[in-house]
């Protein structure tokens, strides 16, 4: 079974053109990278095949079932600027907001998910924090409470985007390892990513985009020169930053 | 007169206890939704749906019916058309809601004004909380119980669309219909408050007790109660003031709740001014 199936996925804003004829497959059971520059349509992916946003396809499939039917199954973590961090909520409230789904209307929350939240906050290493509001928290703290609410929903994929965008080293550990172990226990987790130098440390598969799909597969396929010049330009500077198998 | 023979007062004359009995359930209630439009970042529209329930309340007079539907009825059409003309152009939300409330306003001011007397619209404007009805106060208190009984039913939605609406529309909730259910309450809140405090001033009462909660508590649950607890006190100060002073009513509740906000804006123990200038000479010093 494929994690993600999509065939020929269009999205446009207005005029123009976010996604075009994207066309790729995940098998289950892998942590993917999607990179590629700012603008290429990566958050616009993972938006895409949620139907958060309008787009054309001809086929979405996640687990093997339409988006619909799917969404409890996956769980989403949005980029970190999405969010109002004044909002008046202590982190443990946060992180019950990952039972949601599957509580359905009218039901609260009850013990057991207080608890769930509560082992969901110990594995990211945060339950010292519970009672804090969210705001008081560093950047890497605030998306591994994130992380510890995609874990409460207790899904098959996770589709995190930009998880380590103003991380300190320290979490980016903590998550990195936490997302392997997932891996390992047979989720699939979708990381839309910018850091090119960790790439090929991080992934089993990356996704290069660039309006379309440039390239996909293992890293050191993904990873050489000539693609990632077709994506990025001929940005010199930059390419010798990143380790280029050529 | 001191507040105590304001209390006595109350027990003797019925009008007074009607205006007190509407004015705090309206306190409470605005305190409440308020909440979630402040949390919302939806001050503005708060004060356009408030504006827009003016030509329903004109209709309905016109048609013979209960004025309450009229202006719900206009109330979502004027938050319908602003989603659309937002949406389908490049007009950003905020002038969408300058456009669309004005002409609703506007609307509402020339329909009452050919059917009614230019006081019945000062009242609807400004509120006249000391000729409530039994009828206006049963119709508040109605409403009052529907629009808390509809927060207590779908807090869960209204928390997580606020707080993280991508993360709720991911796992298959419609934002756009939780939205339209706290749009609603607002027109029933707006038609609530007509007595009270009136079309222009029912703003206030949504966005500043919601602030002045916001300014003291880390917690959803509490804000709300905070809220409700700063719109009762200053509906009931108010109230007095307007009473004893005989000045408008809704204005003297927004004042009062101005007061309220003002005093925590200074001395609120976590968000407020002097801790804000006491931690930032902490950080000179050391």
């Amino acid at each position: 079974m494929y994690a993600i199936e999509v065939e020929q996925l269009n999205v446009s804003y207005f005029e123009t053109t976010a996604l075009e004829k994207l066309s790729v497959r995940f098998t289950a059971g892998q942590l993917v990278g999607i990179i590629g520059p700012n603008g290429a349509g990566k958050s616009t992916f993972i938006k895409a095949i949620m139907g958060l946003i309008p787009a054309g396809a001809k086929t979405i499939t996640l687990l093997g079932q339409s988006t619909k039917e799917a969404r409890t199954r996956v769980a989403y973590v949005p980029q970190r600027s999405a969010i109002d961090w004044d909002f008046p909520i202590r982190v443990l409230d946060a992180v019950l907001i990952g039972c949601y789904p599957k509580l359905g209307l009218f039901k609260r929350p009850t013990k057991q998910h207080r608890a769930l939240a509560v082992a969901c906050l110990e594995r990211v290493g945060m339950q010292d924090y519970a009672n804090r509001q969210i705001g008081e928290l560093s950047g890497g703290q605030q998306q591994r409470v994130f992380l510890a609410r995609a874990l409460a929903q207790e899904a098959e994929l996770l589709l995190l985007d930009e998880p380590f965008v103003g991380v300190d080293a320290g979490s980016e550990r903590v998550i990195i390892d936490l997302l392997r172990t997932l891996r390992n226990e047979g989720k699939t987790i979708v990381v839309v990513h910018h850091d090119l130098s960790k790439a090929a440390d991080y992934f089993d598969t990356l996704m290069l985009l660039n309006r379309q799909l440039v390239a996909v597969g293992p890293p050191k396929d993904v990873l050489h020169a000539k693609t990632i010049e077709g994506a990025y330009g001929n940005s010199l500077a930059f390419l010798q930053k990143v380790e280029v198998t050529s | 007169m001191n507040f105590l023979t304001f209390i006595e007062a109350t027990f003797q004359y019925d009008f007074l206890q009607k205006a007190l009995i509407t004015s705090v359930m309206v306190g409470i209630i605005c305190g409440v939704i308020g909440c979630f439009i402040i949390l919302r970042g939806m001050s503005l529209m708060g004060d356009a749906i408030s504006h827009a329930v003016l030509p329903g309340v004109a209709i309905s007079y016109l048609l013979g019916i209960n004025f309450f539907i009229g202006a719900v009825v206009t109330g979502l059409l004027t938050a319908l058309g602003i989603g659309f003309v937002s949406q389908n152009s490049r007009i950003k939300n905020d002038t969408a809601i300058g456009i669309l409330f004005t002409s609703a306003f506007a609307l509402g001011i020339i329909l009452i004004s050919f059917l009614r007397s230019s006081s019945d619209l000062y009242h609807i404007l400004f509120g006249n909380v000391l000729a409530v009805r039994p009828s206006d106060m049963w119709m508040t208190l109605i409403i009052g119980i529907i629009v808390l009984g509809a927060i207590y039913l779908f807090y869960k939605e209204l928390l997580v669309t606020s707080f993280d609406p991508t993360m709720a529309a991911a796992y298959g909730l419609s934002t756009r219909l939780v939205h339209y259910l706290l749009m609603t309450m607002l027109t029933l809140v707006t038609v609530a408050s007509l007595q009270t405090v009136g079309i222009i001033l029912v703003v206030a009462m949504l966005i500043t007790p919601a602030a002045t909660a916001y300014l003291l508590t880390n917690r959803l649950s509490r804000m709300i109660f905070l809220s409700a607890g700063f719109g009762t006190i200053s509906s009931i100060v108010g109230l007095y003031f307007s009473f004893t002073y005989n000045l408008s009513s809704g204005a003297s509740i927004v004042l009062v709740a101005t007061a309220l906000f003002a005093l925590v804006f200074v001395f609120s123990p976590r968000h407020g001014l002097l801790r804000k200038w006491k931690s930032s000479k902490k950080e000179l010093t050391t």
